[in-house]
Formats: C-alpha cells, sequence, structure tokens
C-alpha cells in the first residue's frame, strides 16, 4: 500500500447512518456496506443502521446459503452490538409491506414510521448509502 | 437536507422511498436517470407535482440534455441546475441523502 | 468546504462515476476542497490501469487520475473490494492508492459533506 493521507479526526463525533435498501445476496451491497459498518466503530462516532425497502430482507432469519454457494454473511448482523452498533432502525411501512414482523429478524430493532426515521435521517451528518 | 435521486421512477423505487421520507422544506436533486420524474404528462408526474408543494425540487441539466429532455417538457417549478448549481446546493441545504 | 465522495459503481456500466467526476471537477472549480474520493464496491474498478475505452470516448480511469493530481485529491480504492475485484498494485493506475474501509469513516468525519455516487 501506498502512503497514507491521514485527516485530522482528533475529537470530533458526528452522526453516521448507514442506509440499507438493498436485499441480501442478489447484490453485495448489504455485505460490503456491513463490512464497512463494523470497521466504522473503531471511530467511535456516533453510528446507526437503517433498513428500509428490501434492505429489511437482510435481517430476516433463517438464511441458509449452503445450495447456493453464497458466503453467509446474515449471522454478522449480530456482531454490530458487540462493536457497539445498537442503534438499528427498521421502516414500519418496508416492514409491513414485506409482510415481516420484528419477531422475523435476527437482531433487535426500533421499527420507526417513515416520518420518524426521516426525522432521524435529517439529524444526521453523514448518510452513506449501500 | 438535500436529497438526489439518480434512478428512473418508472425502474426503481427510489423516488418513492424519498418522498416517503424527506422532511418538508428539504431539497431533492434529480440526476442521471432520475431526471424522468421531472417530465410532465407521464405517470409519474402527479407525485412530483404534489412533493413540489413542501419540497424544492431541482433537476440536472447535463442529464436532462443527455436525454434529450427539453425545459419546456419539464414539469412547472422544477428548476435545472448544472454541476456547479449541485455543488451550491450540497453546501447549502446541509447533510446528502442519496436514493440510489 | 470540505467534500468527501464515495463512489460505488465502476467506470462506464453505471453513470455514478461520470457523475462523482463531474461533482468533484465543478466543486474544486468553486474554491472548494475534495479531500478524497472512496472507491468502493465496484468502484474500485475506476482505478484499473488496463482500461482501454473507445478513442472517441472519455478514459475515465485517466481522467479520474488527472484531476486527483492536480487538486490534490486522495482516490483511494479499498483494499478488501479490489482484492475481491483483482484490483491490485499491479494494474492500479497512477493518482490512486489502496488502503482500507477506515478512510470512508475517516473522511466521513474530517469532511463537512459526504456525498455518495451509486446505482
Amino acid at each position: 500500500m501506498s502512503e497514507e493521507v491521514v485527516f485530522d479526526t482528533q475529537g470530533i463525533v458526528k452522526k453516521f447512518m448507514f442506509v440499507n435498501r438493498k436485499a441480501p445476496y442478489g447484490t453485495i451491497y448489504a455485505l460490503e456496506i456491513l463490512e464497512s459498518v463494523l470497521i466504522s466503530a473503531a471511530f467511535e462516532q456516533d453510528t446507526s443502521v437503517a433498513f428500509l425497502d428490501d434492505g429489511v430482507f437482510q435481517i430476516k432469519k433463517g438464511s441458509d446459503t449452503k445450495d447456493s454457494g453464497m458466503k453467509n454473511f446474515t449471522n454478522t448482523y449480530r456482531a454490530l452490538a458487540g462493536y457497539d452498533v445498537e442503534k438499528l432502525y427498521v421502516e414500519k411501512e418496508s416492514l409491513e409491506a414485506r409482510g415481516l414482523t420484528p419477531e422475523d429478524l435476527i437482531v433487535k430493532v426500533q421499527v420507526l414510521p417513515a416520518a420518524e426515521l426521516g426525522k432521524l435521517m435529517a439529524e444526521q451528518d453523514v448518510l452513506i448509502t449501500g | 437536507m438535500m436529497h438526489t435521486v439518480n434512478k428512473s421512477p418508472f425502474e426503481r423505487n427510489a423516488l418513492d422511498s424519498c418522498l416517503r421520507l424527506a422532511e418538508k422544506g428539504s431539497a431533492i436533486l434529480l440526476l442521471e436517470d432520475g431526471v424522468y420524474a421531472a417530465l410532465k404528462g407521464t405517470a409519474q408526474s402527479a407525485k412530483v407535482e404534489a412533493a413540489l408543494k413542501s419540497h424544492e425540487i431541482y433537476a440536472l441539466g447535463p442529464d436532462l440534455k443527455a436525454r434529450g429532455l427539453e425545459e419546456a417538457r419539464l414539469i412547472a417549478g422544477i428548476k435545472v441546475v448544472d454541476y456547479g448549481g449541485f455543488v451550491d446546493l450540497a453546501v447549502e441545504k446541509g447533510t446528502v441523502n442519496s436514493w440510489l | 468546504m470540505k467534500f468527501g465522495i464515495l463512489v460505488n459503481e465502476g467506470p462506464f456500466n453505471h453513470q455514478a462515476s461520470d457523475s462523482a467526476y463531474q461533482f468533484a471537477k465543478a466543486a474544486v472549480a468553486k474554491g472548494h476542497q475534495v479531500m478524497r474520493v472512496f472507491f468502493y464496491y465496484d468502484g474500485v474498478n475506476n482505478a484499473n490501469k488496463l482500461s482501454e475505452p473507445q478513442s472517441d470516448d472519455r478514459n475515465i480511469v485517466k481522467l479520474w487520475g488527472e484531476l486527483g493530481k492536480a487538486h490534490k485529491i486522495d482516490l483511494v480504492v479499498c483494499v478488501a473490494a479490489g482484492l475481491r475485484r483483482g484490483i491490485k498494485e499491479q494494474v492500479l493506475a497512477e493518482g490512486f492508492r489502496i488502503s482500507g474501509l477506515g478512510q470512508l469513516s475517516e473522511v466521513g468525519i474530517a469532511a463537512d459533506r459526504m456525498l455518495t455516487f451509486g446505482d
């Protein structure tokens, strides 16, 4: 790797939200954004993850990828709490439109109606969309 | 806050989701294939016209031009900006939320 | 103002890289600073020096390298995403460097605005 370029981030705490709108496995976005959430934990920012639209499927229980040959990363969402990323939000409308309930999910989440999630998004300093 | 929508509303639900979550008073920039949402007289126009009542909506000029969409075809009230205007919006409006 | 940019898609397949490039170019023309462009997912392909577009078309890889050099923009390719897609030092175009995911978080913290360009 070539020479690092380092920015001064000392003492800055920003509100970071990772926005997940895509289903898992059909594309790599879910997996790679999860990797970036885990790495971001080291920076001790005010981090949250929002699941909306097909993103809610990312945290559905019962994933078995054996026959598909895909790498199973669904269980990795359980690691988030261990990395102090505990603010996980799911949009109520997206969940219901897909016939899911919080009991279907692999992690504990806060279910918020669109208006409240929208308000939360508006409070963020950084939004990273996968 | 500003939102960007870069996919066609006929292809993806990015615009719908953006409109569902974008707070009143926030700015929305349509770019790339998202500019098709700026056209009047389509099956998507009514929702965009309604959104104009509570949001500023912009369309990226170079992307309209690339797709042969004349400004006369756009919903009244949508403002056309170039990349410089896009930069200005990002500066003025705060955090950018990209709806892909 | 200081900008950070995340590019999620590779050259040509999606307009994302072009849009990000045009935004970055306009930002520096207005006197702003683009601190870092982080290339993630298929975005890492923007750093492939083997890209050979048609002669009458824009060379996106070169354009990024030149913009980065002219305006001191740190063009970073994610190492993990790069490895998956075969973007390693031996194919890395001029002006880019390979580094870790932490660089994305870092610019998110240091910049005034972060933008994502993707599909």
